[in-house]
């Protein structure tokens, strides 16, 4: 190629018609190469503007209609019905907390079992199968989650009730929790397993006090990225939490949560209920983004230690 | 196991015993426990399919498999079949996926191939955060934002400017929400999970691939074409199908958005139902036991659906993922 285009020398012949329109025909193939380059570099760049232009969008909505709304009130008063101004979701917030709290006791410590289990005894067919069907599970649609708990626990009892939607949520949360374990638990150097059992520590204690000592950290990130998403889950409370008008903290009554607060208003005809859902959306955004962030730096600072 | 057999240095005979066999126990205990956990996982997946199955039940009896190809959906008569919610599910989906993919892959091929160091963390934590943002949210942008601009600037700009109001795909009035709408918000949802697989991907494509089209002279595009997607295209389609098993199974924006009406139009701007929004729809309101079992028959449904998908697409990720470890 270099042959074709280099200027012609002194102790060279002058290159033949042939030579010179060949030397042409490459020089235009490689522009074209190059310019078809460009443009893919362009596009594919563009892809990327374009990619994270919804969230800025969405986040500059959320707090252009959400912020006028939100005040003391909002986090201190109850709803108020249709045309009276003011009104908050304080009883949504503190229902919110109260499912969160439901799924993260009977999904963290069920989440972590199994994820040791999958650590420990990572090639045993029984560590195989559950670790497919936990990314299995982790795929199924929220709203199948939803009619489970309604019939598994709301249908015999006759009514909603918090503890339903709290367990459909811990069975979102579960393979979640599960998969980050088991990753935490692997990257645990074996030489720190091997030091404990030389020194006589029995398995049991070994893995407790050493291996899921040493991956605490990973594992709160886990359960941070897990109580990030199920947090915001509409669909599992529709036909379990139900929502609930009044203030309501039993675990055996329907109870108000933050993103079924949101779909009723936002379904709803009144504009003081949209200005409610736009600030509940912000708050809910603002909850999730703020322990995701959370979790995110955990596990930075987590490997940037580990020289990693 | 190298466990419970430790020797200890000191202790009488009889207490060392005690005591390895007090490690045996615990270990035994201790592996009881976390395969009780373990084994919890698979029968909560199987707990889910018993009863949302036998509930169903009912409605698979009553109807056979016409259930699934009947399109009169009548609680009055207490006649039910799920054909419009299916092919609605279905088709906003592979619109959701014919938007997005093209985006997701060219947003982890930039981050991959192309970007400057300092932006690739930003732009994929960005990207990411689409999928921190709950679905409610997104149906209540959906309705105030959305719905307007796509009404006011995006369907004139396909039908009058690109004359695609002739064809079926978008011929019919055009009231807001709509199929349309839906695959749109649903293409923003799918957007993280497509491209973070794919980047995934691409990272595992082995550098020496890349090195050896270059070194041919090939301009970066090239390669990408030429090398890299290539060897990553079966896990790509993997992240593509963990795509779609999302958007078959979303609920509350697609409820929020797709209109809730039992018809299956050719035209995309008409309103219509999946099968996740019509359980979010009608089964707080269901009239009788039939009725909730219909809906039940369409959870299940559902369910068994999206198992094959992401079956699928878990096999197809690991395909490419499990030689990554070997050959880098």
């Amino acid at each position: 190629m270099s042959a074709t285009v280099a200027p012609p020398g002194k102790h060279r012949p002058r290159p033949s018609q042939r030579q010179r329109v060949f030397a042409e025909r490459t020089r235009r193939r490689v522009r074209r190469r190059q310019w078809t380059n460009t443009a893919m570099v362009a596009v594919l760049s563009g892809a990327a503007v374009v990619a994270t232009l919804p969230l800025l969008l969405i986040l500059f909505h959320l707090v252009r209609e959400g912020a006028s709304a939100l005040s003391l009130d909002f986090f201190t008063q109850m709803p108020k019905p249709v045309g009276e101004a003011g009104g908050g979701l304080a009883n949504a917030i503190v229902g919110t907390l109260i499912l969160i709290g439901i799924a993260t006791g009977i999904g963290l410590p069920v989440g972590v079992g199994a994820g040791l289990y999958l650590a420990e005894y990572r090639s045993s067919p029984l560590a195989t199968a559950v670790r497919f069907l936990s990314d299995v599970l982790n795929g199924l649609p929220s709203i199948v989650m939803g009619i489970f708990a309604w019939q598994f626990l709301v249908r015999p009892v006759g009514h909603f009730s918090a503890l339903a939607g709290g367990v459909a949520l811990a069975a979102m949360m579960v393979p979640m929790v599960t998969r980050t374990t088991e990753e935490m638990v692997r990257i645990v150097p074996v030489a720190l397993r091997e030091a404990a059992l030389a020194l006589g520590y029995p398995r049991w204690r070994t893995s407790l006090t050493i291996v899921l000592r040493t991956a605490t950290a990973g594992i709160v990130t886990g359960a941070l990225v897990a109580i990030a998403r199920i947090a915001g889950e509409t669909a599992p409370l529709l036909f379990t939490a139900f929502g609930n008008q009044f203030w309501s903290v039993k675990l055996t009554e329907p109870v108000a949560a933050l993103p079924l607060q949101i779909f009723n208003y936002a379904v709803s005809p009144y504009d003081e209920w949209h200005a409610l859902a736009w600030a509940g959306s912000l708050v809910l955004i603002f909850i999730v983004f703020v322990i995701s962030l959370a979790a995110r730096f955990a596990t930075r600072s987590r490997f940037g230690g580990m020289g990693d | 196991m190298i466990s419970g057999s430790a020797p200890e240095p000191a202790g009488p005979a009889d207490g060392l015993a005690a005591r390895l066999s007090g490690a045996g126990v615990g270990d035994a205990a201790y592996r009881t426990a976390i395969t009780f956990f373990a084994v919890a996982v698979p029968i909560l997946l199987l707990l889910i399919a018993w009863e949302v199955g036998l509930a169903g039940w009912p409605a698979f009896r009553a109807f056979g498999p016409g259930f699934l190809a009947s399109s009169t959906w009548d609680p009055v008569r207490g006649v039910f079949g799920a054909a419009p919610a299916i092919y609605g599910t279905i088709v906003s989906s592979i619109l959701a996926l014919v938007i997005a993919t093209p985006l997701a892959l060219g947003v982890a091929l930039f981050l991959s191939e192309f970007a400057p160091p300092w932006l690739r963390q930003p732009v994929a934590f960005l990207v990411d955060l689409l999928a921190a943002v709950p679905s409610v949210v997104y149906g209540l942008w959906g309705i105030f934002v959305l719905l307007p601009v796509l009404r006011e600037h995006v369907i004139p700009f396909l039908r009058d400017t690109l004359h695609l109001g002739a064809t079926p795909l978008f011929s019919g009035p055009a009231y807001g929400p709509s199929m349309f709408a839906a695959g749109v918000i649903l293409a923003i949802m799918v957007l993280p999970y497509i491209s973070s697989v794919s980047r995934e991907v691409l990272l595992a494509v082995p550098r020496s691939q890349r090195e050896a089209a270059l070194a041919l002279g090939a301009t970066r595009w090239e390669t990408i074409r030429g090398a890299v997607l290539p060897y990553a295209r079966s896990g790509i389609l993997g992240g593509v199908i963990l795509g779609l098993g999302r958007a078959l199974g979303e609920t509350m924006a697609v409820t929020m958005l797709i209109g809730n009406t039992h018809q299956i139009s050719s035209s995309l701007l008409a309103p219509s139902y999946t099968m996740a929004s019509l359980i979010a729809n009608e089964f707080a309101e269901a009239t009788g036991d039939l009725h909730v079992s219909a809906l039940m028959a369409v959870g299940f449904t559902l369910f068994c659906l999206t198992l094959v998908v992401n079956a699928l697409a878990r096999w197809l990720v690991w395909r490419v993922t499990r030689g990554a470890g070997a050959t880098r």
